[in-house]
């Protein structure tokens, strides 16, 4: 009986001990210290803004836009720099593309263009990997995009109207290093319908290289190359340089080039002019402006 | 003596259990919303329904905790240039307040009634920190506890960046709402 009394009796005492204990010692600021370090541990941080927008140059970068994005791209290839001032450097010549780049989730894009001399293009672009650090460790990011170029120029030589389509396929393997440097690297094949005799491929393969310098946070300087493997003839490789300016929902790219084709088979395997001494360098600029279109769903205020 | 001794450890427990009476209200799902707008025609705003809210009821101490990736723009763009140009949120992932409520002995948890509550604490954003005073409203609704708050952020205290003071309103408006459990 007094074994039990006290059996009681101390538990009573550990309860009330006990809840002496919890009842101190509550620090939000510490606990939440260390939850930002569990936190950062725990989460994954997708890395964003590998490039400022969805081209280099003239080729696709990994980047896309967001769901209900419309990204309305303005792109101008002058002549070439060296006709001097009797050609204004160029600027009296134009080859220009109008296109509409439409995201349909973050993840997926599609575009359409239009080329002066009855040129279509159209193309869709998938985000597969996403760079991460944290708990989901990625080192790069990738992306499929494929492409159609649709000539509408009339032209008596074609036999069939499938001669007019071109298509090209590309693997996007990008990495954005630090905030200053971002590379990539774009296995491409290009298939022609057509080609003008039974002795040549249909088929034309590439590994372009591109990559971007931050030199303040809204100027980027870009640089993009195209090397053929096989080349066709008469064409050389594409190669260009330039900046990236970002001023909110602009952003505007100004390039030295030596490619006039802003779709991917025009520029990658029917670059004709050379950069040697400067004879085939051309001025070129995109303008691209993003419009909201449709509200994303996460977004409810 | 036993009965003394039970009346002892009985009292003792019922004056630590007074004494610690003390309640973490919390919440992960609280949001946050501001609006940034400037001379800019596009609407600067977001949201974050994803807010890690914290509080004590007998101390008054709080902290606000959040991702600043979670912050949803309806322009992914905008998103960017938030996260990217404005509050370098790979080196700086949470902005958080850590703070006292001031005047909480005023708050009666237990009574249905809305309280305004004053909190004083330091306020972290982008790295950097400042002593602030905000003014809410703490509303007690059948035992649960929601705190809602409208408050201006002073930019320029916090981030770098240019177009703030032009496009980018100095002061951002915000509104806090956290239903806590």
């Amino acid at each position: 009986m007094v074994f039990k009394q006290k059996l009681f009796t101390l538990l009573v005492l550990v309860v009330a001990s006990a809840k002496i204990a919890t009842a101190q010692d509550v620090d939000l600021f510490k606990s939440q210290d260390e939850q930002d370090k569990k936190d950062k541990l725990n989460s994954t941080d997708y890395i964003t803004a590998t490039f400022k927008t969805t081209r280099m140059v003239n080729g696709q970068s990994i980047e896309n836009v967001g769901e209900g994005i419309m990204d309305v791209k303005v792109s101008h290839r002058f002549g070439t720099i060296s006709q001097g001032a009797y050609g204004l450097w160029g600027l009296d010549a134009a080859t220009m593309r109008i296109g509409l780049d439409y995201g349909i989730t973050n993840r997926l894009m599609v575009g359409v263009g239009r080329t002066n001399g009855g040129l279509f293009d159209g193309f869709a672009k998938y985000r597969l990997l996403r760079q991460s650090t944290g708990k989901v460790n990625m080192p790069v990011s990738v992306s499929l995009a494929g492409g159609t170029i649709w000539r509408t120029q009339k032209d008596p030589s074609l036999n069939h109207y499938s001669d007019r389509f071109n298509y090209s396929g590309q693997i996007l393997i990008a990495r954005k290093f630090n905030d200053f440097l971002s590379l990539q690297v774009v296995p491409t094949i290009i298939h022609y319908n057509s080609v003008a005799n039974s002795t040549l491929s249909n088929d034309y393969y590439s590994v372009g290289i591109g990559g971007r310098l931050r030199l303040t946070k809204r100027v980027n300087l870009t640089a993009e190359y195209y090397p053929q493997f096989t080349k066709r003839e008469g064409t050389t490789n594409s190669f260009s340089v330039g900046f990236d300016i970002e001023t909110g929902g602009h952003v505007f790219q100004f390039h030295f080039t030596n490619s006039t084709g802003m779709d991917d088979r025009s520029f990658i395997e029917e670059t004709t002019d050379k950069w040697n001494s400067a004879k085939g360098v051309h001025f070129g600029f995109n303008i691209a402006r993003v419009f909201k279109i449709v509200e994303p769903k996460a977004v409810k205020m | 003596m036993k009965k003394t001794i039970l009346a002892l450890s009985i009292s003792a427990l019922f004056a630590t259990s007074a004494m610690s009476q003390q309640k973490v209200y919390s919440t992960k799902t609280g949001q946050i919303s501001f609006d940034a707008t400037g001379t800019c025609a596009e609407a600067i705003k977001a949201v974050n329904n994803q807010v890690d809210s914290k509080l004590v009821d007998k101390t008054g101490q709080m902290v606000v905790s959040v991702l600043i990736k979670s912050f949803k723009f309806a322009n992914a763009l905008m998103e960017d240039h938030f996260n990217e140009n404005y509050m370098e949120s790979t080196k700086f992932p949470k902005a958080d307040f850590k703070g006292f409520i001031t005047n909480v002995s005023t708050v009666n948890f237990a009574k249905d009634g809305s309280y305004p509550v004053t909190a004083k604490g330091k306020l972290t954003i982008d790295g950097r920190e400042k002593e602030m005073t905000f003014t809410g409203t703490a509303i007690i609704e059948k035992g649960k506890l929601t705190i809602k708050s409208n408050f201006n952020v002073p930019l320029n205290d916090f981030i770098r960046g240019s177009y703030i003071g032009t496009q980018i309103s100095a002061e951002a408006k915000a509104t806090l709402n956290c239903k806590y459990e």
